[in-house]
């Protein structure tokens, strides 16, 4: 584990004292100010000190503790999954049946729960990123300073909100005064197949298309609070420059702020998709399972991996049936990796870009 | 027409203040118009949950029976009784989730910007840290189910819960904290080396006071976001309607294992005890969040 | 100094709770005498043993057992029960993992696992069903101009599997005479959440009405969509028009829903607490001596005349030996007094009170527990 850092920073991990007083000696006649705190460190301590030591122990434990962590999680998932997945007797992957009442005949395949876990999560990205960009820009560069305040408070405070009490909103609250709107978009533009007459009762708003809302306005504030840090922070510099070349305000946003926040703006997206993607509790009282399969409308109903999963978990008494959600439950988990990944290849990319 | 001839200034250089294009201008209201629309669509939603909240949630909390009293021998259907079982559950499982993730947040946000650089194990664990960010919560549960029930035969208890909790509270409190230290300027740094203070010295003196505003915010989110967890709850402790002061035993209440309990009591009293303790939440999440502005406040470096 | 200033911030919420806990107060003793404590006068029972029982188990029974914990504690003073209404997989699971002192089920132990678990669980002691609450379960409906329903588990078997389209289709109709039923599609509405309610209500269609679909947890129906928990689906019911569904009694009550008869084949039945008692009466138990297992198809399929027939039986399932003596006293004082007392409260909440004949048949099992 410690392997890579050893080998980078011999200076500072290594066993043998001499070794790194002469590497770190070396390295101080050679740059006076090195460009690393790390370095800088190394390069005055001839020898580590001891609370050194402990403290980077504890660091690097920590770092190692997390990926331990996460490996034991997946290995967990794999564990109890791989049984499960060898008893199915349907492609696990592009059936779209799901029954593990008798665990000796398991019949489950993901595809309508990827489907409709996907669905539900890009609408919700779909309509939360083109708002968060606007508030964070708001707060950042538009808004007057007594009103930004409080209405970030007000966006950070629904952090504190419960899954269950957006789930009871979304059901008895928004479902019905969204009712008519749904209703005239399955008259009016039911031609086209995404807002065609789904396979769940429109009137009780047991739908993607309300589910989706809901949680756009739950990971609102996530992707809001981390874009804002990011806009917040484009240097002053290039935004007086821009004004001096007699840029309105939109040119300055859009050649200063946007290019500089592009980055973040787009990891705190896929964080909020991740977020999206396991969204348990709202989703599951929302949303109304169907009995026909996923048909590509926003007005079907369905379940998503973790809604599917916390509808069955009460009742898993059987480690067969059980496992059969917990291979959902690892799709998921690879669901998320992904997503984290093209985050973060974006934000790298874009740093070397620079 | 006359105008026209006297137009010298064409040929002549520009003057240095210009009057802004038409098309500019309007490029300009438009998306003035469109980032102040983009503030209105989301005060609807936003404003519209909370009021839901409040409105329903208020005239409950305004007893005082809520605050001092459990569920204890209540019927479904019997009025009365309060979340004080559940307030104490909700503090307790997250003040211990708080003890444990903290320090280990904040360790690995250092050995991030401090120490990891750009070796292999800081890529790996700030990929674990995205990870663990979109792990969903019932399957971090069910993690913790397996490893301290079924392997360690370990009881269900607040504590478990707690540990459950730790799973999501960490990756909030490294990536706030990470950002909040890769904030502080490295002048700051190298300042402190070059007086002889040793590295963890500088880090714990100097790096963490300076950045302890953005810490304490990323904390008060992170708690917030696990005081409201309900998977958790529902998997690894069960609901008691009585005042449990055990963590480590038996069962103990939640505000928001309450509010799933509830949820299937269709009475009046059902409904009133689920918005009650939603906004009890609310409220105890903006005390703390005062809280860690006050103490910020107070401890932040004098900048003069 | 990272520590103590983090240290403060939590040491003024450990503050805040210790502050809490000076006033905190399980006392929710009614003014009035309106609750168990008055009615029960005499509850013959034995109080003693450890103050906190907990149990976990289906949701259905979770009223019921609320009723029981307020007699228990009107009995025994100072004494608690945590009942967690998270499912009967759950209950069974963590009554076998020895995480409860009882565990609530909607079935039966299952020979075989989970019996041997269970086994396990009371030190290699067999574990006895005991069913101590029976809950009825409606067909609640709700269309508009139709207050009265007549149906039987054939015609619901074929609503619920969708052959029945329309509230006016000849079958209803041929069971409701007079009745002017609407040209208005039947919109279904189940359970999304796996529950011992759906699983009951399928082997009910399946003996009484020629079910096909298919037994379990899960709705097999193929038709309709589902709501979370009987709260969900009570709601559901209630909001649109020609929607129907099978959620328990009290959901149904709570929700204004319509609650149609069930015709068994003796004429028309009305779910009150009588009718599902009679249907009670009619029980036969399957179990070997105080395992008190039920043969549900000798109540699913009764022609008794006035019985209703949907009834959930829920168990308690407890250890026959191999509690510890503070358990077993709590466990034993708990169940006599769910078993006397606490049945005064039973109808109110939606159940029907035991029988007398299955009373004494519950309380010589609860006493022969050691």
């Amino acid at each position: 584990m410690n392997d890579p850092v050893v080998a980078k920073r011999p200076a500072g991990s290594g066993d043998t004292g001499t070794e790194r007083g002469v590497a770190a000696a070396h390295t101080a006649s050679e740059a006076p100010i090195p460009p690393t705190p790390e370095a800088s460190a190394t390069t005055k301590a001839p020898h580590v000190r001891p609370g050194d030591r402990i403290f980077r122990g504890l660091a690097t434990g920590s770092g190692v503790f997390i990926v331990v962590l996460i490996g034991a999680i997946g290995l967990f998932l794999i564990l109890q999954a791989i049984p499960s997945l060898g008893l199915d007797n349907v492609n696990f992957l592009t059936s779209r049946e799901w029954n593990t009442t008798d665990p000796t005949n398991l019949r489950f395949g993901i595809l309508d729960l990827t489907l409709v876990t996907v669905v539900v999560a890009l609408l919700a990205l779909l309509i939360a990123m083109p708002i968060a960009l606007g508030i964070a820009l708001f707060l950042t560069q538009y808004a007057p300073r007594n009103l930004a305040r409080p209405f970030a408070y007000v966006v950070d405070l629904l952090a504190a909100v419960p899954s269950i009490v957006f789930g009871l909103w979304g059901l008895f609250v928004l479902g019905p005064v969204l009712f008519p709107f749904s209703e005239w978009l399955i008259e009016n533009l039911g031609w086209i197949p995404l807002l065609a007459k789904g396979n769940v009762n429109v009137q009780l708003g047991g739908t993607i298309f309300t589910a989706g809302i809901v949680v756009a306005v739950m990971i609102l504030p996530i992707i809001t609070a981390v874009s804002r840090e990011v806009f917040e922070r484009t240097p002053t510099m290039h935004i007086e420059g821009a004004i001096a070349l007699g840029a309105t305000k939109w040119e300055v946003v859009r050649t200063t702020v946007l290019p500089f926040g592009k980055a973040g703006y787009v990891s705190a997206s896929m964080l909020g998709l991740g977020r999206a993607l396991g969204e348990t509790i709202a989703v599951a009282i929302i949303l109304s399972t169907a009995t026909s399969a996923f048909g590509w409308s926003l007005f079907d109903g369905g379940s998503t991996f973790a809604s599917k999963i916390a509808l069955a978990a009460p009742e898993f008494n059987d480690p067969r049936s059980a496992g059969a959600y917990i291979a959902a439950g690892l799709v998921l988990f690879v669901l998320t990796f992904v997503v984290n990944a093209i985050a973060r290849s974006i934000v790298a990319g874009h740093k070397e870009y620079e | 027409m006359s105008t026209n001839l006297a137009d010298p200034q064409r040929l002549a250089t520009p003057p240095t203040f210009q009057a802004v294009s038409v098309s500019r201008r309007i490029k300009n209201g438009i998306a003035t118009g469109l980032v102040w629309g983009a503030f209105l669509i989301a005060v609807i939603p936003l404003v519209w949950v909370l009021y839901t909240v409040i409105q329903r949630g208020f005239p409950v909390i305004l007893d005082g029976d809520w605050w001092q009293k459990s569920m204890s021998g209540l019927l479904a259907r019997q009025q009365g009784g309060g979340a004080y079982h559940a307030i104490y559950g909700t503090l307790v499982q997250g003040l211990v989730c708080a003890v444990i993730s903290v320090p280990i947040g904040i360790m690995i946000a250092i050995y991030l910007v401090e120490y990891g650089g750009r070796s292999k194990l800081a890529k790996a664990t700030t990929f674990m840290v995205d990870i663990l960010t979109g792990v969903p919560s019932i399957v971090a549960a069910l993690f913790v189910y397996t490893v301290w029930i079924t392997y360690f035969g370990l009881g269900r208890s607040a504590l478990a819960v707690s540990l459950a909790l730790v799973l999501l509270m960490v990756p909030v409190i490294v990536r706030t904290t990470e950002e909040m230290l890769k904030i502080v300027p490295d002048e700051l740094r190298e300042a402190s080396y070059a007086l002889g203070i040793p590295k963890w010295k500088t880090i714990v003196k100097i790096v963490i006071p300076t950045a302890l505003s953005g810490i304490l915010t990323g904390i008060m989110l992170a708690l917030a976001r696990v005081m409201g967890e309900t998977a958790p709850v529902l998997v690894l402790a069960a609901y008691a309607p009585f005042i449990n002061y055990n963590l480590f035993d038996g069962p103990m209440a939640s505000l928001p294992l309450m509010m799933v309990n509830e949820r299937n009591n269709p009475t009046q009293a059902g409904f009133e005890r689920i918005w009650g303790a939603a906004i009890t939440l609310v409220v105890l999440i903006t005390l703390f969040n005062l809280l860690a502005t006050v103490i910020s406040r107070a401890l932040a470096p004098k900048t003069k | 100094m990272k520590i103590q200033r983090h240290g403060a911030v939590l040491g003024l919420v450990a503050a805040s709770a210790l502050l809490l806990g000076a006033c905190g107060s399980d006392n929710n003793a009614p003014a009035g005498g309106d609750n168990a404590a008055s009615n029960a006068a005499a509850a013959p029972v034995e109080c003693g043993g450890k103050t906190n029982l907990n149990a976990e188990g289906s949701s259905a029974q979770k009223n019921a057992v609320d009723a029981f914990v307020q007699a228990y504690q009107a009995a025994c003073p100072g004494v608690n029960v945590a009942y967690n209404p998270s499912g009967s997989g759950a209950g069974v699971k963590n009554f076998n993992a020895g995480q409860v002192d009882f565990g609530g089920s909607d079935s039966a132990l299952k020979e075989g696992a989970e019996t041997e678990a269970a086994a396990k669980r009371c030190q290699t002691n067999p574990a006895w069903n005991l069913p101590l609450v029976f809950g009825p379960v409606a067909v609640g409906y709700k269309v508009s101009g139709v207050d009265s329903l007549v149906l039987d588990a054939k015609t619901t078997a074929a609503i619920f599997s969708g052959a029945v389209k329309k509230w006016n289709d000849p079958a209803i109709k041929a069971l409701n005479g007079s009745a002017t039923l609407p040209d208005k599609d039947i919109a279904v509405i189940y359970r999304s959440d796996e529950s011992g309610t759906t699983d009951n209500f399928q082997k009910y269609l399946k003996v009484a009405g020629g079910w096909t679909k298919g037994e379990g947890k899960q709705f097999k129906g193929g038709v309709g969509e589902g709501k979370e928990k009987s709260a969900g689906v009570a709601q559901a019911v209630g909001s649109i028009d020609g929607a129907i569904t099978y959620v328990e009694w009290s959901f149904a009550q709570d929700n204004k829903l319509s609650i149609a008869k069930i015709d068994a084949g003796a004429g028309a039945v009305e779910l009150t607490a009588e009718s599902a008692g009679k249907a009670i009466d009619e029980a036969k138990i399957k179990g070997q001596g105080n395992d008190l297992v039920l043969d549900l198809d000798s109540i699913y399929g009764t022609k008794a005349a006035g019985a209703y027939p949907l009834l959930l039986a829920t168990y308690e399932i407890v250890c026959s030996k191999g509690y510890d003596a503070d358990t077993a006293k709590a466990v034993k004082a708990f169940l006599t007094v769910a078993a006397t007392t606490g049945q005064a409260q039973l109808a109110e909440a939606g159940y029907v009170p035991l029988p007398k004949a299955f009373q004494e048949k519950i309380l010589t099992a609860v006493k022969a527990i050691a």
